[in-house]
């Protein structure tokens, strides 16, 4: 089966804190740090965007790979709610900046915050299929939360990127499982800056089922119980629902830890589950197998089974690793810089 | 003054990729590729990727800034001089501008570098952020 | 070729000059050099201009200019080098008297900055950068300069106080001239304690925008000698070129173009930059004038801050530079300051500079080195008393 040849990630450096918005809008910090179980969030600064975080993730998958030629790859899919243009792809920007093109098929994903896993899933097909050597799977995102509601204190920024293919792999991929229903638990509409959600109704009904259903499919088509996994990677809109979701499920603190960024990383939405995946095989031993299942509203998720190879030594630090740039080099900003980062002051522009 | 979209795309090669003209006879790189040798007159080269890591030449603090970056303001130009001995100027990114010094350390990044206002197309190319790992 | 000679200059009160347009400008100044010379017609025209089209959307300025200056059907031709723009139409019109086209002819040089946007105006005066390497990435011309003014500072130990220098002696030699834009004294401290642009360099390093035009007539010492006005002739000019982006030079701390430019230029004349008393030189930022005179071999490389501290520059100084008050005082309307440097050197060689800036000793031979962009371009002449 397919599996991961390269990997990558990329954050900003740019971090703020929780208290530095709770105390904008007279919100109790101590509460929503307890209640998201979420510190602080990353910040991209004005010259970031969807698709150069992409590109500097997939330049640190390209450094894993060992030399796998550009053009061999036969896809590049980018999945984020946050493409920089409504129209005109993403994809094509990052794969002529990485010299993929021009034989190459693109298409950019959307499907909330599981847009990235997507990706990730669809490019592998086109391996399993035999119909590609290589495809490029990335997700990114610098997601926008509206100023005072809850979303604000997690919508962050950050991309993974994979290489897939089916020889000299980090990771094998046992099993997928996508599990979908229709379900208004967020959105954005057409021409909007800002989504809406279903504020308590996201979670339950939403995530929780969600997660819960794809999750229990694929350990039961794979005959694995929690136990079985090193680790486990979950969907992470807060701090909170995935260590919660791991414990319904049966894992342990110690499996989600590695992977379980949002803390100090906020929703990186698209980003958070594959972002997630990354840092797990940056300390992965070979043999490990390792559990991943996104989420998206909307609502969907996709569950993935990893096996680790003897690679992972050989090429874990080819590349920076994930939780150097989440713990590393960071600056604070503070809420005015924030706003006008991320474009929230109203100005002639 | 609006930038029409053929002008960024004509120069991807060069500003996405960092491609550079490296001629045969006297073996010297020049970015951006051009098709003469100013040394030799020679038009024979070939394509070359620069490296992704060079040090500060030598740089400013733009403190006044056209109103396209006020929102960067103040920000760091710099010319840096690559491993290869190339040298290029780009804006510096992700640093206290206050510790930007000859001899720094860079690495190339994929940034954006120009929007026009929030309909037009938007300009993608390198920055420099420091080295710090 | 022919002796050359300028005979009759004329430039009008510089600054922001709300009540003339562009064609206004020009037409002031180039009257009354047309006056001042005693010259019944012309055979030619020249003007000077680095952007009209930007500034205020007018191009075709041969024509315009002609047709204004009450001379419809007069061969008219604008001439660009960005800064050096009015210093190009200086040598166009020295080589068509020289060539024997043409006995007399009108160089001049206008630009007309105010009727923009500061950020317009910046745009504008950016376009003689490398615009897909240089302004693309945000540079600015203050930064270009600083960033020259860092590598200078590095190599030779340049201090913030030998870049003060060159702007309070700028500054003074222009309180002296009635037609500058800011003819006043600054200080030291107010140098330093200006507003910061780009570092290193502050406000106060930094020419204005200027509204203004300048013109001379040019002719053969034959028709000079009957108009029976003072005239001076031009013995040398020299044109230099380097790279437009700064990146690709491989010493920041030399401007190679106008290293050229000087050389052709005494070179043409029979003479040593020793033989030069005094010149006009670029100072578009304080770092400019002290790379100049290095440059060109008034001062070994890394001694002209000394220099200018010492007071070797100054009006009374053994080289006098910028007696007019340079670009930073007189201001800097782009395409016309490389013809005000020619009038300047005229007055001075003819005892004709106002305001107590007249140097001492009669000098007999000048030097105009006016330049464009970072430097990428440059125009040098060398005047001699008649």
């Amino acid at each position: 089966m397919a599996g991961i040849v390269g990997y990558g990630a990329h954050l900003p450096r740019h971090r703020i804190k929780v208290e530095e918005i709770a105390k904008v809008w007279g919100a109790d910090a101590p509460s929503y740090k307890k209640g998201l179980m979420l510190r602080e969030k990353s910040v991209p600064p004005p010259d970031m965007d969807t698709i150069t975080l992409a590109v500097e993730a997939a330049k640190n998958a390209f450094r894993r790979s060992g030399g796998v030629n550009a053009a061999d790859i036969g896809a590049i899919y980018i999945g984020s709610e946050s493409h920089p243009y409504a129209v005109k792809p993403s994809g094509t920007t990052v794969g002529e900046a990485l010299g993929l093109t021009p034989h190459l098929h693109c298409a950019d994903f959307e499907f909330a915050c599981k847009a990235g896993s997507e990706a990730m899933f669809v490019a592998m097909s086109h391996i399993d299929s035999k119909a590609m050597k290589y495809a490029m799977a990335i997700a990114a995102d610098t997601s926008q939360g509206a100023p005072s509601d809850a979303l604000e204190f997690s919508a962050a920024a950050g991309a993974g990127a994979f290489i897939m293919g089916s020889e000299n792999l980090i990771a094998d991929c046992l099993f997928t499982h996508s599990y979908m229903t229709d379900m208004p638990d967020f959105w954005r509409r057409e021409h909007e800056f800002y989504p809406q959600h279903g504020g308590r109704f996201t979670g339950e009904e939403a995530y929780f089922a969600t997660t819960m259903g794809s999750s229990k499919a694929i350990l039961e088509k794979s005959g694995m119980k929690p136990s079985d996994f090193a680790y486990a990677i979950f969907h992470q809109p807060n701090g909170k629902f995935p260590q919660r979701v791991s414990r319904m499920l049966g894992f342990t603190q110690e499996q989600i830890d590695p992977g379980w960024l949002a803390p100090r990383l906020g929703n990186t939405y698209s980003g958070a589950s594959p972002i997630g995946l990354t840092a797990t095989l940056d300390v992965a031993k070979p043999g490990d197998l390792i559990f991943m299942c996104s989420y998206g509203s909307g609502a969907g998720s996709d569950s993935f089974i990893w096996k680790v190879t003897d690679r992972i030594d050989e090429v874990r630090d080819k590349a920076v690793r994930t939780h150097k740039l989440l713990d590393e080099n960071l600056t604070y900003v503070d809420y005015g810089t924030y706003a006008k980062y991320r474009r929230k002051i109203k100005k002639n522009y | 003054m609006t930038m029409f979209s053929s002008r960024s795309w004509r120069e991807y090669p060069q500003r996405y990729r960092l491609e550079a003209s490296k001629f045969k006879k006297s073996g010297k790189t020049y970015f951006p590729p051009r098709s003469i040798d100013p040394e030799t007159g020679d038009t024979e080269q070939e394509m070359v990727v620069l490296p992704d890591t060079g040090k500060i030449v030598t740089y400013t603090i733009i403190r006044v800034a056209p109103g396209m970056w006020g929102d960067q303001s103040p920000y760091a130009i710099a010319i840096a001089e690559l491993t290869d001995g190339t040298k290029l100027m780009a804006q510096m990114t992700d640093v206290d501008v206050e510790t930007v010094k000859i001899g720094m350390e860079v690495r190339v990044e994929f940034r954006r570098i120009q929007t026009e206002g929030d309909a037009g197309v938007i300009s993608y190319g390198y920055k420099f952020v420091p080295k710090w790992y | 070729m022919r002796d050359v000679c300028v005979v009759g200059v004329g430039m009008s009160k510089w600054g922001e000059v709300w009540r003339k347009s562009l064609r206004q400008l020009f037409v002031d100044a180039a009257a009354d050099a047309v006056k001042n010379s005693g010259v019944d017609h012309l055979d030619s025209l020249y003007v000077g201009c680095m952007s009209g089209g930007m500034f205020v959307g007018q191009e075709h300025l041969g024509a315009l200019m002609a047709d204004y200056l009450g001379m419809r059907g007069l061969p008219a031709m604008r001439v660009e080098s960005a800064c050096a723009s009015g210093g190009m139409s200086m040598r166009a019109a020295y080589m068509e008297v020289a060539s024997g086209v043409s006995d007399i002819v009108l160089a001049g040089g206008v630009e007309k900055m105010t009727d923009c946007a500061g950020d317009d105006a910046t745009y504008a005066l950016a376009a003689a950068a490398d615009q897909e390497y240089e302004v693309f990435h945000g540079a600015t011309f203050p930064g270009l300069y600083a960033m020259m003014a860092h590598a200078h500072m590095a190599k030779y130990g340049t201090t913030r106080d030998m870049l003060s220098a060159v702007s309070v002696k700028n500054h003074k030699n222009g309180s002296m001239n009635p037609v500058a834009q800011y003819p006043f004294e600054i200080t030291m401290e107010g140098v330093a304690n200006s507003v910061m642009v780009a570092d290193p360099l502050h406000i106060l390093d930094c020419s204005p925008i200027t509204d203004g035009a300048a013109a001379v007539i040019v002719t053969t010492e034959e028709v000079a000698k009957k108009l029976g006005k003072p005239y001076i002739k031009v013995t040398g000019t020299g044109c230099g070129t380097d790279t437009i982006a700064l990146a690709q030079r491989d010493d920041l701390t030399v401007i190679k173009a106008s290293q050229i430019a000087a050389g052709n230029a005494l070179k043409m004349a029979g003479k040593t930059i020793k033989d030069i008393q005094f010149a006009e030189m670029h100072d578009c930022f304080t770092i400019a004038e002290l790379i100049i005179s290095e440059s060109i071999g008034v001062f070994e490389p890394g001694k002209a801050g000394a220099a200018v501290l010492a007071g070797e520059t100054a009006l009374d100084g053994k080289f006098p530079i910028n007696s007019s008050g340079g670009l930073k005082s007189k201001g800097h309307p782009v395409g016309a300051t490389g013809i005000a440097q020619i009038v300047e050197v005229y007055k001075q060689l003819t005892g004709q500079a106002e305001g107590g800036r007249q140097i001492a000793g009669s000098p007999k031979i000048g030097m105009a080195q006016n330049m464009g962009g970072s430097g990428a371009s440059s125009v040098v002449h060398i005047l001699e008393v008649a």
